[in-house]
């Protein structure tokens, strides 16, 4: 069968591969949001009937949906892939990071700390992101194998070039490489594969009906780690994510999609992008995004 | 539905970002909050207009300069075609960027600066995409509403480029008079040019005939990785995944690994979706083969009567990309072609490119960055090629600096003079 994803799937699988290739430790960062979960699949296809050969791991601020840590467990065991938790709590515990305090404190910015410390201890050289190049301005102008320093500082100034699908990824000791898959999908190309490929994803990608309080337009669930703002009115209304990150800062949208069929159909006529919609980390500055990834987030 | 990667090149300041962004535009491929993002920054700067070079230009640094520095890659759709588009940067400085964007693409749009016509980065831009070989071209003259929508400006812009390019190998060109910012035969027909009779640049876009462009004749597989679970359920399954670089592999066809010449047989085809019977060229695949070859990555399948060309001494076109040191000839680097890596000394620079004259500049034996030579060169290993005017996959290399990691050149490899 030929889809419309075809060449976006060879490319991604191509990337995968080379990968397992020339590095020696591999780690794909996996959180149970749904590109991730794609690139999951993916690389289950790209090394099938073999196992994939490299662990995954998830960055885990504490504050999580339930639904999607249950998610997350469920799949990679039902995959056979090993989990690795780099844990945001255990960073403040030690007393490399503290915890962030305030009506709106988020450890979202606090994943660098861990995620960087992480690949250091288990020395991985490679690490694959869900990241997409259609998400967000500065992700527009990253690599496919995307250089890190030794103090895993991406240079957007100075990237190497990359033609033709040759991927470069030589390095010296200590630094590594961020891997980005899926640089060409879009947010429909990602839906469109979990519809046609039947890809389970957490339910909170689902409209349902849950406590929200409104903060800036967004809508933000009511969890254990989020209570609603002093002055703000709680109501239950239905919901679905577009994205599926740190609690306390990945707002829901207003939505009756209930199925993958029902999601394709908004997700194309949609007026305002996946991150711009549900991502308050995005909304602080005018390059949020770019300042965050040089020093090392995702 | 069909996807089709093009890139926008030209000089610094004639119009590539806004271009991107008028397409986008027009055909309603911006989002909300882009829109009011983009529009918030041009009224705190004080622009008279909404700037919509900044949908693409993301950095920080290229909003500063109001300056492209490095490819932004874009997305949209229209129910004819979906596209992947590389906005590149203009300036000379950022050269290896540009190459970056342009290296893959099936189409290049050329801006032109109507008041300025053909200038040196024109033709360092018309040059590199003719060497990469991108398959079709339009070249926009930009800025009609600066010089009246004239006809004659066109003409004559469209002249200068024809004499230029009669020197250089391009296939399928096509002329296109625009503004990008006032929106003249972007997406909408110009009301301003009658005299234009051609289509839209959107039109021409979603109808340029690409099915064509593949080496369909040659087949060529570089193995990539080889797949053998250690599986109680898989005892003997051996497969070498790979992406197709040329041709159709077929069950049950013959086939040769080189460097081996050994030969066997198709016995199946694995992908990513499933079992397939055929694999055509861009699909990534796992080829099972009737026999226990010894056969591993860097290898290349191909069919007997059908090889490539296997050498250690080659001649390439060669574009210097690093800003840190200049080629070396006798230098040992560390050079990727396929799925294969091995080390190479370029052994001599047998001309560099005059960009603007496009002459040759014989007795030199260096390349700056930015500069294009014509080199020979040594690698350790045979390497399994094919001439980059037959098949660009198996006919491009690049080479890397091995203390520091760059990416240093970019090859393309040539059949030897004689
Ligand atoms: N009058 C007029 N101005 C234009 C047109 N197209 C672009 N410009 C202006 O030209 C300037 C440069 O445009 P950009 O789109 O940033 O140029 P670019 O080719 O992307 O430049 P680099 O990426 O830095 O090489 C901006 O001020 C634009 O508003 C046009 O059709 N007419
Ligand atoms: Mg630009």
């Amino acid at each position: 069968m030929k889809t419309s994803l075809d060449g976006l799937i060879d490319e991604s699988v191509t990337i995968i591969r080379e990968v397992a290739a020339e590095f020696e430790r591999p780690v794909l960062l996996f959180s149970g949001g749904k590109d991730s979960v794609v690139m999951l699949h993916l690389a289950v296809r790209a090394f099938a009937p073999a196992r994939v050969p490299f662990p995954v791991m998830h960055i885990d601020t504490g504050h999580n949906f339930l639904e999607v840590i249950e998610f997350r467990d469920r799949c990679v065991s039902e995959m056979g892939v090993q989990l690795i938790v780099g844990s945001v709590q255990a960073s403040i515990d030690s007393g490399k990071v503290a915890d962030v305090t305030g009506p709106r404190a988020s450890r979202n910015p606090l994943q660098t700390v861990t995620l960087l410390d992480s690949i250091a201890e288990h020395r991985f050289d490679a690490v694959f992101g869900g990241a997409r190049r259609d998400e967000e301005r500065a992700r527009a102008k990253e690599r496919v194998f995307s250089h890190r320093d030794s103090f895993g500082q991406w240079d957007p100034k100075n990237q190497r070039p990359e033609l033709w699908g040759i991927y470069n990824g030589r390095h010296r000791q200590g630094e590594h490489f961020r891997i980005f898959p899926l640089s060409n999908w879009t947010e429909l190309d990602i839906w469109t594969f979990i519809g046609e490929y039947n890809i389970d994803l957490p339910s909170i990608y689902y409209a349902h009906t849950r406590p929200i309080f409104k903060r800036d337009n967004m809508l933000m669930a009511v969890t254990d780690f989020l209570p609603p703002d002093e002055g703000s009115v709680v109501e239950h209304m239905q919901v679905r994510f577009r994205t599926v990150g740190d609690a306390t800062c990945t707002a829901a949208v207003s939505s009756s999609a209930a199925t993958v069929e029902d999601i394709i159909a908004e997700t194309a006529v949609a007026r305002v992008t996946e991150r711009g919609a549900t991502r308050a980390d995005d909304r602080m500055s005018e390059a949020g995004m770019e300042d965050r990834k040089r020093t090392g987030y995702f | 539905m069909e996807r089709l990667r093009f890139a926008t090149v030209g000089s610094v300041d004639d119009g590539k970002s806004t271009l991107i962004g008028r397409l986008l535009y027009d055909s309603k491929s911006i989002f909300e909050d882009q829109l009011e993002h983009i529009e918030a920054v041009s009224k705190r700067r004080g622009d008279d207009y909404v700037d919509l070079s900044l949908l693409t230009d993301g950095l920080r640094a290229e909003r500063e300069q109001g300056i492209t520095i490095d490819v932004a890659y874009r997305y949209f759709a229209t129910p004819k075609r979906s596209f992947i588009i590389a906005d590149c940067p203009g300036h000379i400085q950022y050269t290896r960027n540009m190459i970056t964007g342009a290296s893959n693409v099936d189409l290049a749009i050329v801006l032109i600066d109507a008041r300025t016509g053909v200038i040196e980065q024109t033709r360092r831009h018309s040059l590199l995409v003719s060497l990469l070989g991108v398959p079709h071209l339009v070249i926009c003259v930009n800025k009609m509403d600066l010089v009246d929508y004239d006809q004659g400006v066109f003409n004559r812009i469209r002249q200068e480029f024809e004499q230029f390019a009669s020197r250089l190998d391009l296939q399928d060109v096509t002329f296109l008079p625009i503004s990008a910012l006032a929106g003249d035969n972007c997406v909408t027909r110009s009301k301003n040019m009658d005299w234009y009779e051609g289509s839209t640049l959107l039109h021409h876009l979603e109808n340029v005939y690409t099915a064509s462009d593949d080496n369909r004749i040659d087949t060529r597989f570089p193995v990539q990785f080889v797949i053998r679970p250690q599986r109680a359920d898989f005892p003997d399954y051996r497969g070498y995944a790979g992406r197709v670089a040329g041709g159709v592999l077929r069950v049950g066809d013959e086939v040769m690994v080189l460097p081996s010449g050994l030969t066997s047989t198709i016995t199946g085809i694995d992908s990513p979706t499933g079992p397939l019977q055929e694999a055509t060229p861009g699909q990534a695949v796992t080829v099972l083969l009737a026999d226990d070859l010894s056969i591993t990555r860097g290898d290349m399948i191909c069919r007997p009567n059908n090889r490539p060309r296997v050498a250690q001494e080659l001649e390439a076109m060669l574009c210097w990309m690093d800003d840190t040191a200049p080629l070396q000839p006798g230098k040992i680097y560390s050079i990727k072609h396929t799925t294969k890596v091995a080390r190479t000394k370029i052994t001599e620079v047998l001309y560099r490119l005059n960009i603007s004259t496009l002459s040759r500049e014989t007795g030199v034996n260096q390349l700056a960055m930015n500069e294009i030579g014509r080199v020979t060169l040594h690698t350790t290993a045979p390497l399994m090629f094919d001439d980059y005017h037959q098949n660009r996959t198996t006919g491009c290399f690049i080479i890397v600096d091995e203390a520091t990691g760059q990416t240093a050149g970019a090859g393309m490899l040539l059949s030897p003079r004689t």
